[in-house]
């Protein structure tokens, strides 16, 4: 392979309570810590892993969002990619106008190998990868645990609902990443310091002539339904009475 | 107009999950039509034909769907595709692979894990890890839906069956292959579809004692079995078993969550239950915001008393 092209997202941080704002139009992110999808990061792992084992040459990330997204792409490049581009907007861009400016990069990049995470933990979707491989015309492997290069095909293991399923891809392809494929690596500061000086250059989704006009209107975001305060029992033999009184056991 | 439902299964048995999104589905007051693509796959078709709420089954049988790869599959319901307003699929791994990929050759926004059908545009889903619920509105001439099975109640089955008609599918060359897969077997009842789930977290400390605790307890209540994140990253339960915002998302009436800790992303995939318990040695541990009946204490004390007082 000469080139893996890796899709990165930047969202709230996965450890940081999200807060339904009040006017019910989305979520408060003013001021929230934000970084790398976690998915993403494993596919910018991933993508690190094929390169050093001399599988392939160049790792280019590119990220779809507002300028502080370059924090994001910033990190990609500290992590080991080479290059970075941004799709600078701060509209937020639904799946499907995501997957059409990256078929667009990927035209212009010619990747032998688009690796991106399963879903954003943001908006939970479940759509670009496959979305992407569909507009490229491309084989897909989602929800991917282990990915091996042999013979100029890609052996993909997938996580599924029943298992485990293991495809084999002709490149170019696109992988979806899931989370027990590998655990990425920290930064180390000199990393972090070289990545300042390597290529990150910024467009805007109109150099690609794209629409990415939102499809899906929201009509609100609510708090989810609270559940009843629960009850501390202090032994097992009360909570199966307990249970036993609900017709439950 | 019509819908157009893709059925999971595994060429022999339809999935529960199936059923469930025909509910979902019904809600939308049009004609459902199930299309079950698979390898010899007439038996699954003669189930959907039983249930209430299918108005037709479409029977496609090729080699090329053996395995519910995605790249046959979406050309199929392409093929399809004219005809219908919705096309939908239960959110399984299958539906989750597949649907996108029509969607996005049809130029249409999917609406992923519908929980609430609100009215024929309109649906609601969780985002943020089920940390809120978005009501969206579709604007594309067609919807496509992936359903979020744990929401609805499996349709039931009637005495008559709807006639099966048997479509040729689409040519093609399919660069993807199937090499092999391993699947888990299991005499316990599945966790999608489970009355009772009994869970286990990272505090079991070994494949051994997952086993040892979880095991027996699930056997006594007739209960599937689950797994949080860290159990199943340790080791001690296979991937199939997590329950979570990326593994599978269940409501039983009653789940045992047994040494979790109750992450948000694992609260996503169970939080829905109708009653939780927990038992964890840390009062502090946020499942216990979430549980109806909470035990502080050692699991592999409390455990054993579990099953010698359920008799």
């Amino acid at each position: 392979m000469k080139k893996i092209l890796v899709p990165v997202k930047m969202v709230l941080d996965s450890n940081a309570r999200p807060r339904v704002r009040t006017d019910e139009t989305g979520i408060d992110v003013a001021g929230m810590r934000m970084s790398i999808n976690p998915f993403c990061e494993i596919a910018v792992e991933e993508a690190l892993r094929l390169k050093e084992a001399g599988a392939a040459e160049e790792v280019v990330v590119v990220s779809i969002g507002p300028a502080k997204a370059q924090d994001t792409l910033r990190q990609a490049l500290a992590m080991g990619a080479d290059r970075a581009m941004l799709i600078q907007t701060d509209e937020t861009v639904e799946p499907l106008a995501v997957a059409k400016l990256l078929c667009a990069v990927a035209r212009e990049e010619v990747p032998d190998l688009v690796i991106l995470g399963k879903q954003a933990i943001d908006d939970d979707c479940n759509q670009t990868g496959q979305m992407l491989a569909a507009l490229l015309g491309w084989p897909q492997a989602t929800f991917a645990s282990a990915v091996r290069f042999a013979e100029n095909r890609l052996l993909v293991t997938r996580e599924i609902d029943a298992g485990l399923q293991t495809l084999s891809l002709p490149l170019p392809a696109v992988v979806t990443t899931d989370l027990r494929l590998n655990e990425p690596r920290h930064c180390a500061l000199p990393n972090i310091m070289k990545a300042r000086k390597k290529s990150l250059t910024v467009c805007v989704p109109a150099d690609y002539g794209i629409d990415i006009g939102r499809r899906l209107k929201i009509v609100a975001v609510r708090p989810p339904a609270g559940r009843k305060p629960g009850i501390r029992v202090a032994t097992a033999s009360e909570l199966v009475s307990d249970l036993r009184a609900a017709g439950l056991v | 107009m019509t819908t157009l439902l893709v059925a999971d299964h595994d060429n022999r048995v339809l999935s529960d999950a199936t059923a469930r999104a025909l509910t979902a589905l019904c809600a939308l007051d049009d004609a459902v039509h199930v299309l079950v693509a698979g390898h010899q796959a007439r038996p699954v078709a003669e189930q959907v034909a039983k249930l209430h709420g299918t108005g037709r089954v479409i029977l496609v049988d090729d080699a090329a769907f053996a395995h519910g790869l995605a790249e046959p599959l979406a050309a199929l319901i392409l093929s399809l595709a004219a005809d219908y307003r919705v096309i939908a699929a239960p959110a399984t791994s299958g539906g989750k692979d597949v649907l996108p990929r029509v969607a996005a050759l049809l130029d249409v926004m999917q609406i992923s894990d519908v929980v609430r059908v609100v009215s024929p545009d309109t649906f609601e889903r969780p985002i943020y890890a089920g940390n809120a619920i978005a009501v969206v509105q579709s604007t594309d001439e067609k919807k496509l839906l992936t359903i979020r099975t744990s929401a609805f109640a499996a349709a039931g089955t009637i005495a008559v069956a709807v006639p099966i008609e048997e479509v040729v599918p689409p040519q093609g060359v399919w660069l993807a292959r199937f090499e092999g897969e391993t699947l888990s077997s299991s005499d316990r009842p599945d966790l999608a579809s489970a009355r009772i789930v009994v869970s286990g977290g990272r505090a079991l400390g070994s494949a051994e004692k997952f086993q040892e605790i979880i095991g027996p307890l699930a056997e006594r209540l007739h209960a599937a079995i689950g797994a949080s994140r860290a159990a199943v990253d340790a080791g001690y339960a296979p991937n199939d078993l997590q329950v979570g915002q990326t593994g599978k998302v269940v409501a039983p009436d009653l789940y045992i969550a047994l040494g979790i800790s109750g992450a948000i992303q694992h609260l996503a995939g169970m939080k829905d239950s109708k009653i939780i318990v927990a038992i964890n040695k840390d009062e502090d541990a946020p499942i216990f915001q979430v549980a109806d009946y909470g035990i502080v204490g050692d699991l592999f004390e409390i455990v054993p008393e579990l099953e010698k007082a359920l008799g």
